[in-house]
């Protein structure tokens, strides 16, 4: 293996773990809000139950996303030194902000969150929370500056083949940082919301019906049912943004090798990149040129106007892009189903079958494979750039020896794995020892007595 | 240079390098009391005691590594050839440094929220990660004074920095369960820091007999006239530091439980002034013997912008890091939520 693939595992290896954690802190940290504000208004204790058992819920990721971060914020200039080198004056300033305004905001405020409920008034933790929430809001908004600054650079000038900034404004509004900035704070709501479901239901099946387990649940259920349709209107504005700006990855995961007019949708191939066609093929006629294009001949770009006149690839790898793309597309729809048919059931019967207990335990963690696809389809496709147009990939990898790489990969490997299977377990165990605490058990007992008294009756 | 570069931006890069240094500083003494915990946790005769020791620092660990984010950012956006040249020297020892921080990150969620079983395991994970992470930043202070030299005597000299760093983390640990803990965890806080004080106090003096025959340049900083009268009064208040902490530590704990924060004070006192020297010695160099600020900094552009935002956010940063320390003032409890 040489040094470019070794770092560039690396780095995905990192930033794949690192945006699991993320993903659930920005919005779980504004449904926390969300149940304290409905503590304060209407002393219902289930919002405090909710608010207790999730709140360590954040904790735990918070912890988990804080320590894979700083991991990251050292890749940066170890792994990649010919990104700094070359687009450091743009990049390092909007990694800048995000520590100064973000990092230490939620990180000020999160130890009053977690621990300072008893030491401060209501009206301080609540505004804790908040800010806690803020924080990670905004980390994901300089974040995601600089990521899609990376897609679609503008308000610059190269110097010497340096990027220098000369609009700053222009920058951070990029053209596709609104679309990327949305989508990806709906799909951390989405994730939140089948953690919640999931978790929830989970604990409902070991008969655990609290007040905070059904305000959970219903929670979960219902931010999902809202924010899906919202989610996939905003992918599709999301894809013509890209086809504007990034003709090529769209060529990828539609997996159509060449331009024109009348080009089906591909539901499934196997796209082969030595013979440039696809095989198994499987495809509504004229669907692409639909989707992209409103009309039946619309012209879509194809994957061989990017090969240049010496045989150079500049188009993404294929077959990553355009599975990565059909599994978070699946997985929307899958979200859709289940969280339109479960809210039906629980705004009419309040609960849900059981059956639908045991499909949302099912969906727990499909935010997460849904943001990792959409992040691989968004990240790969960008390739073979890891600045469009202005640094390639390869160019701007270290060029540390390949055991020193190795040694590093493996390292990091191991503990992410290890850190994963612990964080699933520790998830488990928290809802177990919620699931038989007094809280659960006290209701538990009074339809228990119901139960008896009805059938000595 | 042109005209139209005003002087002020040749004071940029030292802004900045002041930046750095302050965000280091505060690290170190921040995560180095919470480092410290770590390192003394398995010396705890209970896991009640334990719990304490945890739960004295856990509302403020995460904003304590902060600092080591914002000192690395301000290196990598302000210098990014030193960051280059330093890290890139480091990598190896940078990946244990991260291992173990990651190690003792998750250590305390998973030891309080995790099975029953498992928390065993979470302890040592705790301390091995603590450990790892104090002597990784020890090993690599010590390469980075000697100019990232390689070599047994580099590597001899590094292990002596990473074997007093973790003396001084324990220390300064030590001092902040004196002033958050009560009774017999308190009196044994007392006994580790007088043991530690020893290391600490040999460790700084290995390394200001060491940084200036490592270089000529430092020679000639520190030893020259009028220098050394200047800069007499950083070795001098060190040793007085040292007496003076050696002489409080005999006091504690007294009864009414005063003069609980002196030792952690003095302490970082003491970190001040050792910083102070170190700063001295490599002024203007950002790198020892290869960048000075000047060759390493970044476009003047995003220097100035950086700045603006710094001076606006820090004093904020600051102000509620305070509050947060407020908020949690006065003896340890165990953390519940």
């Amino acid at each position: 293996m040489d040094a470019l693939l070794l770092a560039r595992i690396q780095f995905a290896a990192n930033i794949s773990f690192h945006i699991l954690f993320p993903t659930i802190t920005i919005a779980l940290g504004w449904v926390l809000l969300y149940f304290r504000l409905q503590s304060n208004r209407t002393g219902d204790a289930g919002w405090m139950q909710a608010y207790r058992f999730w709140v360590k819920v954040f904790a735990l990721s918070f912890g988990l996303g804080v320590v894979s971060g700083i991991t990251m914020s050292f890749q940066f200039g170890t792994n990649w030194p010919g990104f700094m080198e070359k687009v450091g004056n743009i990049a390092g300033p909007l990694l800048g902000y995000e520590v100064l305004t973000a990092f230490f905001l939620e990180a000020g405020f999160l130890g009053i969150m977690l621990f300072g409920a008893t030491r401060v008034s209501t009206r301080v933790h609540t505004l804790a929370t908040f800010l806690v929430a803020f924080g990670t809001t905004l980390s994901a908004f300089w974040i995601l500056v600089l990521n899609s600054w990376m897609h679609t650079p503008v308000g610059f000038e190269m110097r010497d083949g340096v990027a220098f900034a000369t609009d700053w404004m222009a920058i951070i509004f990029n053209p596709s940082m609104p679309y990327r900035l949305v989508h990806t704070l709906i799909a951390s709501g989405l994730t939140v919301a089948f953690l919640l479901a999931g978790i929830s239901a989970l604990r409902w099946l070991w008969n655990d019906k609290s007040l905070g387990i059904r305000k959970s649940m219903r929670t979960g259920v219902y931010l999902g049912a809202a924010l899906i349709p919202v989610q996939i209107i905003v992918g599709d504005m999301h894809g013509l943004n890209t086809l504007e700006h990034q003709p090529a990855k769209v060529a990828a995961m539609e997996a159509n090798w060449e331009t024109g007019p009348n080009v089906p949708l591909v539901l499934f191939a196997l796209p082969d990149e030595e013979t440039r066609q696809n095989n198994f093929e499987i495809a509504i006629p004229d669907g692409a040129s639909w989707i992209l294009k409103h009309s039946a001949d619309g012209v879509v770009p194809g994957l061989n106007d990017y090969v240049s006149d010496d045989g150079a690839i500049l188009h993404p790898p294929v077959a990553p892009v355009f599975f990565g793309f059909r599994i978070m597309v699946g997985i929307g729809i899958l979200m859709l189903l289940v969280s339109w048919k479960v809210a039906y059931t629980l705004y009419k019967k309040g609960e849900p079958s059981r059956w639908e207990a045991y499909v949302l335990v099912g969906t727990t963690f499909s935010g997460w494979v849904a943001t990792l696809a959409g992040w691989y389809v968004t990240e790969i496709g960008r390739q073979p750039w890891i600045v469009t147009g202005i640094v390639d990939t390869a160019s701007a990898a270290s060029t540390h020896p390949v055991p020193i790489l190795g040694l590093s990969l493996a390292t990091y490997l191991t503990i992410y794995v290890a850190l994963l299977a612990a964080y699933i377990g520790t998830l488990w165990h928290l809802a177990k020892t919620a699931a038989n605490s007094d809280e659960a058990k006290e209701l538990d007992a009074g339809q228990f007595k119901g139960a008896v008294a009805r059938a000595l009756s | 240079m042109n005209v139209t570069e005003l002087p002020i931006h040749d004071w940029l890069p030292i802004v900045f390098l002041g930046l750095m240094g302050l965000s280091a500083l505060i690290y170190v003494v921040l995560d180095g009391f919470d480092l410290g915990v770590g390192l003394l946790s398995p010396l705890s005769k209970s896991e009640s005691d334990k719990n304490l020791m945890i739960g004295s620092i856990g509302p403020f660990w995460d904003a304590n590594e902060t600092w080591l984010v914002l000192a690395v950012g301000i290196l990598l956006v302000a210098f990014p050839l030193a960051h280059g040249a330093i890290l890139g020297a480091l990598y190896l020892p940078t990946m244990f440094m991260l291992v173990g921080l990651t190690l003792r990150g998750v250590a305390f969620e998973f030891r309080a929220k995790g099975p029953a079983h498992q928390k065993q395991l979470w302890n040592r994970a705790f301390f091995a990660g603590s450990l790892l992470a104090t002597v990784s930043q020890g090993y690599m202070l010590g390469k980075y004074v000697i100019g990232l030299q390689t070599g047994l005597y580099a590597v001899l000299f590094a292990s002596l920095v990473a074997v007093c760093l973790t003396a001084s983390y324990g220390l300064v640990g030590a001092c902040w369960l004196i002033a958050k803990t009560e009774n017999a965890l308190q009196k044994q806080a007392v006994e580790w820091a007088r043991k530690l004080l020893i290391g600490t106090a040999m460790g700084m003096l290995a390394l200001s007999v060491a940084t200036p025959w490592v270089s000529p340049r430092v020679f000639d900083a520190w030893f020259s006239f009028p220098n050394i009268i200047g800069l007499a009064p950083i070795p001098l208040v060190s040793v007085a530091l040292v007496i003076g902490l050696h002489v409080i530590l005999k006091s504690l704990p007294n009864a009414d439980d005063k003069y609980r924060w002196a030792p952690f004070a003095m302490t970082v006192a003491l970190f001040i002034l050792a910083f102070s020297g170190l700063a001295y010695s490599f002024f203007p160099y950002v790198v020892p013997e290869q960048y000075t600020v000047w060759d390493a900094a970044a476009a003047r552009e995003s220097l100035t912008i950086i700045l603006a935002g710094t001076l606006v956010t820090l004093p904020m940063i600051v102000a509620y890091s305070v509050f947060a320390y407020k908020v949690f003032s006065g003896k340890a409890t165990p953390l519940t939520y």
